[in-house]
């Protein structure tokens, strides 16, 4: 199984890039209103999933985007790629690889994630009431050993999510605010690269929170707040980040954050950058 | 949860302090902001231009008359931001019936008006109270 996902996962990644790009390059979106990719690759910021669906896909088009991003830790590192499918607005499907190396014991862990999204209600800009998407990861650990050796159930998981949004034009002295809350439902150990599930299991339904101030059309800053739940004991952390995202164009966006992830896996106090560049077509 | 509010709420009323304090003006109008009859007669001369000159949406107002649209367009925009002006044109929903207008032709259109505002030098805060005011209009014009 695993082999399968981390197949189709790649293969998806290479077929959006290579052979999508001069195919869609949708742009039926107004400028920055799909957001950027979060680290399991769902459209959304750094690290929360938003309602939107990544891409600029109105409801007539298809959109690929394709991401990597990178955080450096004191004690660790997390790269992750992947690449989204946009359908007419209505569907995202998605694919990531993250890559999480250890420092201490001077290895790394991987994980596949496939993702999919439906957008249930409403317009980010337009619609008098939030946005609203469902969406679903389904996470597998391709590198099991320490997962197991801390008392996590499971190697793979699935993650449900209901997100809310909205960008309320010129709401903060002629500024656009945008915010987004989201509802998680997981058994995941840092996101699922430490396992799923474990000997201290509480309860599964997390909250996530992302605002931004649009301070032009280009130029966003915004903050990120993720809770997370601590089944295997170790005093895991909520997340949150703080970010500036810039979209210079329909084709392209830089987001640099600075994270505050708190302690993993007894490593106390896990802060430092993140960068990410995000390709639209 | 409460702490997720907590945060949420704290930043929000930062925002506002940090940007609320800074536009502590008198009563204008938006009209007034944009600069009056003046300012939106530019505005709609700038917007007529970007149209003319586009490919992807022209088609749309091919067979409108310049005149006819640049009157209704002016007095809508004077009487939907509060100017001494009421609006006595056709509806939305009968001036777009029939046109079939896409939502990526409808963002397009805005992006011209926003290109047609950058030519007029309207400042970025007060182009988005004029598209906040304008953006619940979209439900009457697409998809008819």
């Amino acid at each position: 199984m695993g082999v399968i996902i981390k197949i189709i996962s790649r293969l998806a990644t290479l077929v959006f890039i290579f052979v999508a790009t001069p195919l869609f390059a949708a742009d039926g979106k107004l400028l920055a209103t799909p957001g950027v990719s979060q680290i399991e690759g769902s459209g959304g910021g750094g690290l929360v999933p938003w309602a939107q669906l990544a891409g600029y896909a109105s409801q007539d088009e298809i959109a690929a985007n394709a991401f990597c991003s990178q955080a450096q830790l004191s004690d660790f590192r997390l790269r992750s790629c992947g690449a989204q499918l946009n359908l007419y607005d209505r569907i995202e499907l998605s694919a990531a690889q993250q890559n999480f190396r250890v420092n201490a014991l001077d290895t790394s862990i991987d994980q596949n994630i496939i993702g999919i999204k439906a957008r249930l209600y409403g317009d980010l800009v337009y619609s008098k009431w939030p946005m609203v998407s469902l969406g679903m990861q389904y996470k597998h650990l391709n590198d099991t050993a320490i997962a197991q050796s801390l008392g996590a159930k499971d190697t793979t998981g699935v993650d449900w999510y209901v997100a809310a949004s909205k960008l309320h034009l010129g709401a903060v002295a002629g500024y656009n605010l945008f915010w987004n809350v989201t509802a998680r439902h997981t058994q995941a150990n840092e996101i699922g690269l430490l396992g799923f599930g474990g000997p201290n299991q509480q309860t599964r339904l997390q909250w996530e929170a992302s605002t931004a101030l649009f301070l032009s059309r280009e130029l966003a800053v915004g903050i990120e707040y993720r809770q997370k739940p601590d089944n295997l004991g170790i005093k895991e952390d909520n997340w949150s980040d703080i970010f500036v995202a810039w979209m210079p164009n329909k084709s392209l966006s830089i987001t640099a954050a600075w994270l505050d992830l708190g302690s993993i896996a007894g490593n106390e106090n896990q802060k430092g950058p993140y960068f990410a560049l995000m390709g639209y077509f | 949860m409460f702490q997720l509010m907590h945060k949420f709420l704290v930043t929000i009323c930062v925002l506002a302090l940090l940007f609320g304090c800074a536009t502590h003006t008198n009563q204008e109008t938006l009209y007034e902001k944009l600069g009056g009859e003046a300012g939106v007669n530019g505005i709609v001369t700038a917007f007529i231009k970007q149209i003319g000159e586009d490919k992807q949406v022209f088609h749309y107002f091919k067979d409108a008359s310049i005149s006819r649209f640049r009157n209704q367009l002016t007095q809508h925009l004077c009487a939907i931001t509060d100017g001494p002006c009421a609006y006595t044109g056709d509806s939305m929903i009968d001036i777009h019936t029939g046109m079939h207008i896409t939502e990526k032709d409808f963002n397009h259109v805005v992006n011209l008006l926003i290109n047609a505002m950058n030519e007029q030098k309207i400042s970025h805060r007060i182009q988005n109270k004029l598209i906040n005011r304008l953006a619940p209009l979209r439900a009457n014009i697409i998809y008819i």
